[in-house]
């Protein structure tokens, strides 16, 4: 027998009330744990797919859109700019590095990008077999596009006009897998890349069917910059958006105004942009902790009174375990006990239903793959949520405690 | 054995209990009597360490009681003291071994099933050790009580109206329990009473309605 022993042992003889106890604190923290997890991971992926981008130009829109078109690939992009008009823009001194970008097909949901090879350093990007593309109609897929389809090197596929499956197939011009990246836990990873004249070359089949029928099953061309910088195309060539590096800090301070005044073309901050997307979702989330707050206290409450209450009759225990020789302190560290051993069980319930449940979320909702979110992982925080479930065990049993400790032991045995 | 000298206390002002001096020897036992109110349970309490006198001593062997400070007293009383009440305490959320297994814990001795059953089978309740105590009747409610009260093999054994609930039968047998028990364990034995059938068992008395 020891006091922890002691404390079960009470908890173990009150079944319902425990259950009733234990499944508020569970549920609390469990809502707290959704909210941490999906926020992190969130928060996580977000910073990931924005760095080393300053600057996202494209076509005039929603700013927000476009980051979320063109940095995170969740968003439909918001039209497409003039390549002669980017390609001027790159020329600008604050421009240290510029990305193009090429939207608008995909392949069975999964999105082909026309761009360079820059844009897989910027996500320290690797090859797990194969190689980067060189030649238009060649690409590469994210590591989530080869498990998904089951794609191999070699393999061939047509790609669809939108951004969605259900799109129609551009039926004329197959693109061929030549490279499969490493999980990069970036965008990458959910991504076909390829030339961006690859782009326009399915396009144009579309376009100008019938004109360029000598075209088909020619020698492959290769790519114009496949490598870095802006590919060669006609005055009418057009590409989706560009995602700029500044030299200098100045750049974030002349280069949006210039861009939104002076050009047909529209500049938005990632980091601007995403900040305010959370001070938006901020005010969701926060109410839903607000509530799981709530129930946390409602716990802690009905702890509380249920340990104050089972005190009246537990004041003979008291009194008798004094006369067995228990000190005052002890009695006090049984009552916290019980108080904490609730609460800690609360947590443990939280911890599986908070974890359980984006799990299930996930498997549910096929979106939350690709900007990934999982709920087998541990984030930070989730250590202060088991701060958390034993601060309410000793606050909700610190008071009952105290009146243990003060068992007037004369007294309550006298009063038979 | 157990000394007092010079003992007073009353819960007011009022004077309630006034003993000058008091011995009782090794293997000597007291019954303390008097009417309803005349102080029995509070000079009870006093002897057995859970009630501080106003003034004067109570010496167990050559232990100052009230010298000890609180925590040594605690567990100067666990050890030393057996408590026996005319209500059965027990705790009714645990078995009858987990009872008597909270005395040794509490009272800081090496916890001993052995010891426990020894103890239960002097009292017929070898086969409750594993009961719930709600399972037991009041009868054996009340000798779990004093085998708890004997498992620490205590100096002194105090034991507050035992009988009051009782019947004749019962009474003298309880009293006669309490008894072959603290021989046995070689503890001296104090009971308080009001119950006239069982005042003479004892040759050594203190009324405390003369006072
Ligand atoms: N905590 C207390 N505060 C004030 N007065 C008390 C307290 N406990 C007992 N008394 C009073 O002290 C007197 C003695 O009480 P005690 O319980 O010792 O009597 P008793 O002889 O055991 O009586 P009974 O035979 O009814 O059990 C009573 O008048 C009682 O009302
Ligand atoms: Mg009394």
């Amino acid at each position: 027998m020891n006091l922890f022993l002691l404390s079960w042992k009470y908890i173990k003889d009150k079944p319902l009330n425990t259950f009733l106890n234990v499944l508020l604190m569970g549920l609390g923290i469990a809502i707290i744990l959704v909210l941490l997890i999906l926020n992190s991971q969130l928060e996580e992926n977000l910073a990931k797919n924005k760095r080393g981008v300053d600057l996202v130009v494209g076509a005039k829109g929603s700013p927000l859109q476009l980051i979320l078109a063109n940095v995170y690939h969740i968003d439909f992009p918001t039209g497409n700019i003039k390549l002669d008009e980017a390609k001027a823009l790159t020329r600008n001194r604050q421009v240290k590095s510029a990305i193009p970008l090429a939207l608008g097909d995909n392949y069975q949901g999964f999105r082909i990008v026309g761009t360079n090879h820059d844009y897989v350093k910027l996500y320290e990007g690797s090859l797990a077999s194969g190689d980067l593309w060189k030649y238009n109609l060649e690409c590469t897929i994210g590591t989530n596009v080869a498990m998904q389809l089951g794609l191999k090197i070699g393999d061939e596929f047509f790609g669809a006009h939108g951004l969605s499956d259900t799109d129609l197939d551009h039926d004329e011009a197959s693109y061929k897998v030549v490279g499969i990246l490493e999980p990069s836990n970036s965008a990458l990873d959910n991504l076909i890349l390829t030339n961006i004249e690859s782009i326009w070359q399915v396009h144009a089949h579309t376009a100008e069917e019938g004109e360029e029928e000598a075209d088909h099953d020619h020698e492959p061309v290769l790519g114009s910059a496949y490598e870095t910088g802006l590919p060669e195309g006609g005055p009418d060539a057009e590409i989706t958006s560009m995602l700029i590096q500044f030299r200098s800090a100045m750049g974030a301070v002349v280069m949006p105004r210039m861009i939104n005044s002076d050009t047909n073309m529209q500049a938005a901050s990632p980091a601007f942009e995403t900040q305010r997307l959370f001070s938006l979702m901020g005010i969701g989330v926060n109410m839903i902790k607000s509530f799981a707050y709530i129930i946390i206290v409602i716990a802690g409450l009905s702890i509380f009174i249920s340990l104050y209450n089972a005190l009246k009759d537990r004041k003979y225990d008291l009194a008798i375990m004094r006369s067995l020789g228990a000190s005052k302190s002890k009695l006090f560290v049984h009552v916290i006990f019980e108080g904490i051993i609730i609460t800690t069980i609360g947590g443990v319930l939280g911890f599986v239903l908070g974890h359980g449940l984006v799990e299930f979320l996930t498997g549910l909702y096929e979106k939350s793959e690709a900007i990934g979110i999982s709920g087998m992982v541990l984030v930070k925080g989730e250590f202060y949520v088991l701060l958390i479930s034993i601060g309410v065990g000793v606050l909700a049993s610190i008071l009952p405690a105290f009146n243990a400790y003060r068992t007037e032991i004369s007294k309550v045995l006298a009063q038979e | 054995m157990i000394t007092i000298e010079n003992l007073n206390f009353g819960y007011s002002e009022k004077r309630l209990l006034s003993i000058s001096h008091m011995e009782i020897k090794e293997k000597q036992h007291l019954m303390i009597l008097g009417k309803s109110g005349s102080g029995k349970t509070t000079l009870l309490h006093i002897l057995g360490g859970l009630l501080k006198p106003v003034q004067g001593k109570v010496l167990i062997d050559d232990t100052d009681l009230y010298s000890l400070s609180g925590t040594e007293m605690d567990k100067y009383r666990g050890q030393n003291i057996g408590l026996v009440f005319q209500k059965a305490h027990l705790i009714s959320a645990l078995t009858v071994k987990d009872n008597l297994l909270l005395a040794q814990y509490f009272s800081g001795i090496p916890q001993d099933t052995g010891r426990i059953k020894e103890v239960l089978n002097t009292l017929n309740l070898g086969e409750k050790l594993n009961s719930k105590v709600r399972q037991l009747s009041q009868g054996e409610q009340q000798r779990v009580t004093i085998a708890r009260a004997l498992l620490n093999k205590p100096r002194v054994l105090l034991a507050d109206e035992p009988t009051a609930s009782l019947d004749d039968d019962n009474a003298n047998s309880v009293i006669q329990l309490l008894k072959e028990q603290a021989e046995n364990h070689n503890a001296s034995l104090i009971i308080a009473t009001h119950d006239q059938r069982v005042k003479d068992a004892f040759d050594l008395q203190l009324n405390l309605n003369e006072q």
